[in-house]
């Protein structure tokens, strides 16, 4: 009966009841949408690392990503490919050559690396040729075709069909350079990484390098789903202990605390709205007790003890936060789930988001565990802001209570 | 066999300027099945007395034995058990808990008290019936009358099978015929069911059906009739 008396006291007076609990469902259903956007931008740019730029996996020479050192290459590069790509959780396996270099146009010159590629294999490791805006993905058979980021190309003042010059060091470290012609532009969103990198044939930068064949630099791995990352790697691990084997948290550690930081953020983010909540709500609660000083005052007189009157306040307040709580989670789960696949544009702010590497449209993703979290966040608050006014509601006397006309 | 011993029971207040003797050294007994009247003027320290009895209210010395046992002796959290299961309240303005129902407010004390559903639920409905409430089982105090609230604050003093009830001035916002109909049910219990009723007034019709009337000035007793 105590739940009963406690449910029903938080609809005695209606509008009080109403008003906290649309403050605190507002507030909640903010801080819910709130995580499911971060949520979603995080993981749109850690998906994004990782099918664009990273992979899951890499494999290289152990001295080659601190040197750049062009001569560390694996010796043995497509037999190794090959053998990963009979593991059933493998999706993919691209051979890479890598090097940094200067690519010219006519106007103007900059660094950047060149990454050959075989198109058939990178496509099941990079989704690059889906970001073209122009051109196609080294479909027609010309010669030295170039794909470049669209940020680069204006760089550069290049168009699509313009020619570019990319100068280089040979294994034998003699300079050399060759004339490539733009193919395709590409556009990841990410404005660093457009920038930054350009994608040639295997054919052509090996001719240009005098690599030999079977050989590379890198060995790109996607894996059908990241929990067999560390399966995969360990396999790999075993198999080629001489070469450096990482993951992408480990090429990138920036992006797996990247997941962290956000949901601290997020954590903070609500907790901080609770903290101006739980003022709002030992406030209601407070006005409830001086109210009810001659009932409670009755209560205490015809033999209800102390813990009872305590917990009956405890309930009331638990009840009055969770209501709020739960419209809150619902609404924010609501408007979150329609972001899911509606996006939010956040392009009127510009180049700002993909300077920073993230997509300027979001979708949200909302997590259940944040969903559970909230709730049980509510309730602590709910509890915590009943401390007070049970404690006050403890301390009527029943006689002096009842004295009150 | 004394339902009560009360003795040299004083209640002082100890204002700034002035000592306030609210209850000033009164002995008395009261006997099991008593329905006894406590009269006097306003101020004449009834209700101290009455919260003196009932263990809402600490006296600054005096006993208040209930089966053998100096109430005053008890514990905090004892005293409020021993209220529920010894002692059943009537106040003056109902105080029944707004949101349960009649039914629900005399469940709530055996409720209190640990009772099993089957038990509460068949005195609750035999005590609605003896108050003539019978079929406003699910009624909100809101929705009753005055005297309508007080037959259930009645059925829920009684709800506990107390030792005894106390009513402080229980007809006091009734209009005569409600008065009339709660006395009634009042004496009609107290001979029922055995249960011994003091209540204070100074209401000339309820002073009328008292078998005891204890008049108290200043604190003290100063008549003491049982008719």
């Amino acid at each position: 009966m105590l739940f009963s008396i406690s449910w029903r006291n938080v609809w005695r007076n209606k509008i009080r009841s109403i008003v906290i609990i649309t403050a605190i469902a507002l507030g909640i259903c903010a801080g819910v949408f709130s995580s499911a956007f971060y949520q979603g931008m995080a993981d749109q740019r850690i998906d994004k690392a990782i099918k664009t730029e990273l992979s899951h996996i890499q494999i290289h020479q152990p001295e080659y990503r601190q040197a750049n050192d062009i001569s560390k290459y694996i010796p043995d590069a497509n037999s190794i490919a090959a053998k990963i790509r009979q593991f059933p959780e493998v999706h993919g396996v691209s051979n890479r050559i890598t090097i940094f270099s200067m690519i010219a146009s006519a106007e103007t010159a900059t660094g950047v690396k060149i990454s050959g590629i075989t198109p058939g294999d990178e496509r099941l490791v990079s989704n690059l040729y889906s970001k073209l805006i122009e051109g196609n993905y080294f479909e027609e058979n010309r010669r030295n075709p170039v794909l470049v980021g669209r940020k680069l190309a204006e760089k550069l003042k290049v168009r699509l069909g313009s020619k570019v010059v990319l100068t280089l060091q040979d294994v034998e470290n003699n300079i050399t350079a060759g004339a490539f012609r733009i193919v395709g532009i590409f556009n990841t969103q990410n404005n660093i990484y457009d920038e930054s990198n350009v994608f040639v044939l295997d054919r052509d930068l090996r001719r240009l390098m005098n690599l030999p064949e079977n050989t590379g630099h890198e060995l790109a791995i996607l894996v059908n789903d990241n929990e067999n990352v560390p399966i995969v790697q360990n396999s790999i691990k075993a198999d080629y202990s001489e070469l450096e084997i990482l993951s992408w948290t480990e090429l990138s550690p920036e992006m797996n605390y990247l997941n962290e930081a956000m949901d601290l953020f997020m954590y903070i983010f609500i907790i901080i709205i609770l903290l101006a909540l739980l003022f709002g709500i030992i406030n209601t609660m407070l006005m409830v007790v001086l109210e009810r000083v001659k009932e409670i005052g009755m209560l205490m007189a015809i033999g209800m003890n102390k813990l009872r009157v305590f917990m009956m306040i405890v309930l009331e307040t638990v009840f009055l936060s969770l209501t709020g709580g739960v419209l809150g989670v619902i609404l924010g789960t609501l408007v979150s789930k329609h972001f899911e696949t509606h996006k939010i544009d956040l392009s009127i702010w510009g180049d700002v988001y993909a300077d920073l590497g993230y997509d300027p449209y979001v979708y949200t993703n909302l997590e259940i565990s944040l969903l559970v979290n909230v709730t049980i966040m509510v309730i602590l608050t709910g509890i915590l802001a009943s401390l007070y006014p049970a404690y006050k509601a403890l301390k009527n006397d029943p006689a002096d209570a009842l004295r009150i006309e | 066999m004394s339902v009560i011993e009360i003795n040299d029971l004083y209640k002082i207040y100890d204002g700034s300027h002035v000592e306030v003797r609210a209850v000033n050294g009164i002995n008395l007994n009261i006997e099991e099945g008593e329905f006894t009247a406590i009269v006097g003027p306003s101020g004449s320290g009834k209700t101290t007395f009455l919260n003196l009895l009932g263990g809402l209210d600490r006296p600054t010395s005096g006993r208040v034995i209930v089966d053998g046992v100096n109430i005053w002796d008890l514990k905090s959290r004892k005293l409020i058990d021993f209220r529920l299961r010894n002692i059943g309240f009537v106040f003056q303005a109902y105080n029944l808990i707004p949101v349960l129902t009649a039914k629900e407010n005399v469940e709530f004390i055996m409720q209190l008290q640990g009772k099993s559903k089957e038990e509460r639920d068949k005195r609750t409905m035999d005590l609605l019936n003896q108050v003539g409430l019978g079929d406003r089982l699910n009624s909100r105090p809101s929705k009753l009358s005055g005297g309508q609230q007080q037959r259930v604050a009645v059925a829920r003093a009684l709800a506990s099978k107390p030792k005894f009830i106390l009513a402080d001035e229980p007809t006091a916002n009734l209009d005569s015929k409600s008065t009339e109909t709660l006395l009634d049910i009042m004496e009609k219990l107290n001979k029922d069911e055995k249960t011994t009723f003091i209540f204070s007034t100074h209401d000339a019709r309820v002073v009328k059906k008292a078998r005891r009337v204890i008049t108290i000035e200043d604190g003290q007793i100063i008549r003491d009739e049982s008719r």
